[in-house]
């Protein structure tokens, strides 16, 4: 057997059920792995206590029979999600030392399931960003390079410390959110999978949140099989979050037949963008190819209001975020600022938010205050969700005219350097979101899979789309062209 | 829509962000440039279509009017900056 932390969740599943691992081995060697790469700055909170005690009572749980296939599997878990005891602080120096009284719902099911938690992993800060430099843990650096160079690249962002833990061998799985493409476009730069489910099938209930019509939690996984038995078991209804679906959760790893014979795959023709680089463009038309040959039928398709999901998403989401963020006043959690002689309440606010939020977010609160502000709201915040509204029935339009899931790239690019957007206006780094965002504004489910390599050597991933609800279909589509493309690079350990 | 630094510090104002009067025109600019970027939006017909209010259509579900959860000041204060006698502490409101 390799390495046990190079193991998929699927490939560990089956090795603990045979005997031929432990939980606790397996926890073990991720933990090592954990601990030798520092340099990637993945982890930013470690737990190898709860790890392991976790895992002693999941070998129990194996040994007494029947445990779930999430049972004795180490992950990393999103500095996002609130886990009891744990510093749970969104990359934030608001909330800083803030350890919460809860545990959230997505990381409650999975320790019930079994699930071994090794620690908290890290991101944009408030999930804000596309390369995971506005982590107030200084950037995750991606274990991937470019041939021949040493330069330090992006993991991507948000999820870009779960997405350079998966890649790197790690953790098992970790949990990833998705406000616009946060999940998809990591999983993308790394060349691991990344699913964002329909809204509503996670629930939000403990994820701090950013916008919360948009933001969906989901698993990010070594393959596409792992994606699936991760995400059933993070997925359900929640009482707690009023918008979880009270649907049931169907058997994702089942639905894995490999067969799309007779499937109608859409290729959005808005998709092609001015400038897209050659390699993206070859990367889809093979993808398409592909599917193809595998039984599919390839249908070129409209989805006219594209170009406006971009400019739309930057209303919608700081709207929202300016909203959520409102309650980081010094009062009730974290950081509170050092006042001066005389100074009130507003003070206290103002300085409070002004230390504690890094520039992206005060910029996308000041935006969003702006859209919300009363003269503005109408141009601005009325009109985005018109065009929201617009975006979903693109897709609604295609679905019912019998496509069934929709190919796109998943990222405009590869990965780029830390630091090489440094000088860039705000608009560029948003543009990262360019093919994952209208997924969010439609509320649709989306998943990311490693495809190809570029000429540096770069993984490049492809996005495909499904109907709402039917994430195991989609992740047979995935399934199908994981296997077709066979992509099995993994980046040489320099760390 | 251009923002002016005067624009600038009603925003922060309003988003409860101090902002340093040397740094207010550099926020402008920045905040101009992301409107400009989302006036695309002017190109869109959006006549006699309902702003989006709910991503997937649902009933927004209703539950008893009874207490679920209480009595745990304790573990609700214990990430204050400032709590005292069972209560956050914050600089005076009220002369």
């Amino acid at each position: 057997m390799s390495n046990l932390n190079e193991l998929t969740i699927a490939g560990a599943r089956d090795a603990l059920r045979k005997g031929d691992t432990t939980a606790v081995a397996l926890t073990e060697a991720c933990l090592a792995a954990v601990a030798d790469a520092g340099r990637l700055n993945a982890f930013v909170h470690h737990t190898p206590e709860i790890a392991l005690s976790q895992a002693k009572a999941a070998d129990q749980r194996i040994a007494a029979g029947n445990a779930p296939s999430m049972c004795g599997i180490p992950l990393g878990i999103k500095d996002l999600f609130c886990t009891k005891g744990v510093p749970s602080q969104a990359a934030s120096r608001i909330l800083a030392g803030f350890r919460p009284e809860y545990e959230s719902t997505v990381t409650t099911q999975l320790f019930d399931a079994g699930a071994v938690m090794l620690g908290k992993l890290s991101m944009d800060e408030f999930a804000m960003g596309s390369s995971n430099e506005t982590a107030c843990y200084g950037p995750v650096v991606s274990p991937w390079r470019r041939a021949g160079d040493t330069a330090a690249l992006t993991p991507g962002g948000s999820s870009g410390g779960s997405a350079a833990a998966v890649s790197a061998d790690l953790c098992l799985g970790a949990t990833g959110t998705d406000t616009g493409g946060s999940i998809r476009q990591p999983a993308a730069f790394t060349g691991i999978v990344g699913i964002k489910p329909t809204y509503g099938r996670v629930s939000r209930w403990g994820v701090v949140a950013f916008a919360s019509s948009l933001d969906q939690a989901g698993p990010m996984t070594k393959t596409v099989r792992d994606a699936a038995i991760m995400l059933g078991a993070m997925a359900g209804h929640d009482p707690k979050d009023s918008t979880s679906a009270d649907l049931a959760v169907p058997d994702f790893e089942a639905a894995l037949t490999g067969d799309i014979r007779g499937k109608v795959i859409g290729i959005p023709r808005e998709y092609r963008m001015e400038g897209m680089p050659a390699e993206i463009e070859a990367l889809w038309n093979r993808g398409a190819e592909m599917l193809r040959d595998a039984g599919a039928t390839i249908r070129d398709i409209s989805l006219p209001h594209t170009k406006y999901a971009l400019p739309a998403y930057y209303v919608v989401a700081p709207a929202e975020a300016s909203s959520n963020l409102a309650r980081y006043d010094g009062v009730r959690y974290g950081h509170r600022a050092k006042l001066a002689q005389g100074d009130g309440i507003t003070e206290m606010y103002e300085k409070t938010r002004a230390e504690g939020f890094g520039k992206e977010v005060q910029r996308r609160i000041m935006i969003g205050t702006y859209v919300l502000s009363a003269g503005f709201y109408d141009a601005y915040y009325n009109r985005a969700r018109k065009v929201r509204a617009l975006i979903k029935r693109d897709f609604e339009t295609v679905f019912a005219e019998g496509v069934d899931a929709i190919l796109t790239p998943a990222t405009p690019s590869a990965a780029f350097g830390l630091g090489e957007m440094a000088d860039a206006d705000p608009v560029a780094m948003y543009l990262n979101d360019v093919f994952t965002v209208t997924v969010n504004l439609a509320g649709l489910p989306g998943v990311a899979v490693p495809a190809g390599l570029d000429k540096q050597g770069l993984p490049l991933g492809l996005q495909l789309i499904g109907r709402p609800w039917e994430e195991g279909d989609l992740l047979n589509h995935a399934y199908v062209l994981e296997r077709a493309a066979g992509f099995v690079s993994k980046p040489a350990k320099w760390w | 829509m251009s923002i002016d630094t005067q624009t600038a510090r009603k925003v922060a104002h309003l988003a409860r962000i101090a902002v340093k009067d040397e740094d207010l025109p550099a926020l402008a600019r920045e905040l101009s440039g992301i409107l400009t970027f989302m006036e695309q939006l002017n190109e869109v017909d959006v006549a006699g279509i309902e702003p989006m209010t709910s991503v997937t259509p649902m009933r927004l579900k209703r539950r008893q009017d009874v207490v679920t959860e209480g009595g745990m000041a304790e573990k609700i204060l214990s990430n204050a900056p400032d709590a005292r006698e069972g209560f956050f502490a914050v600089p005076k409101v009220v002369e």
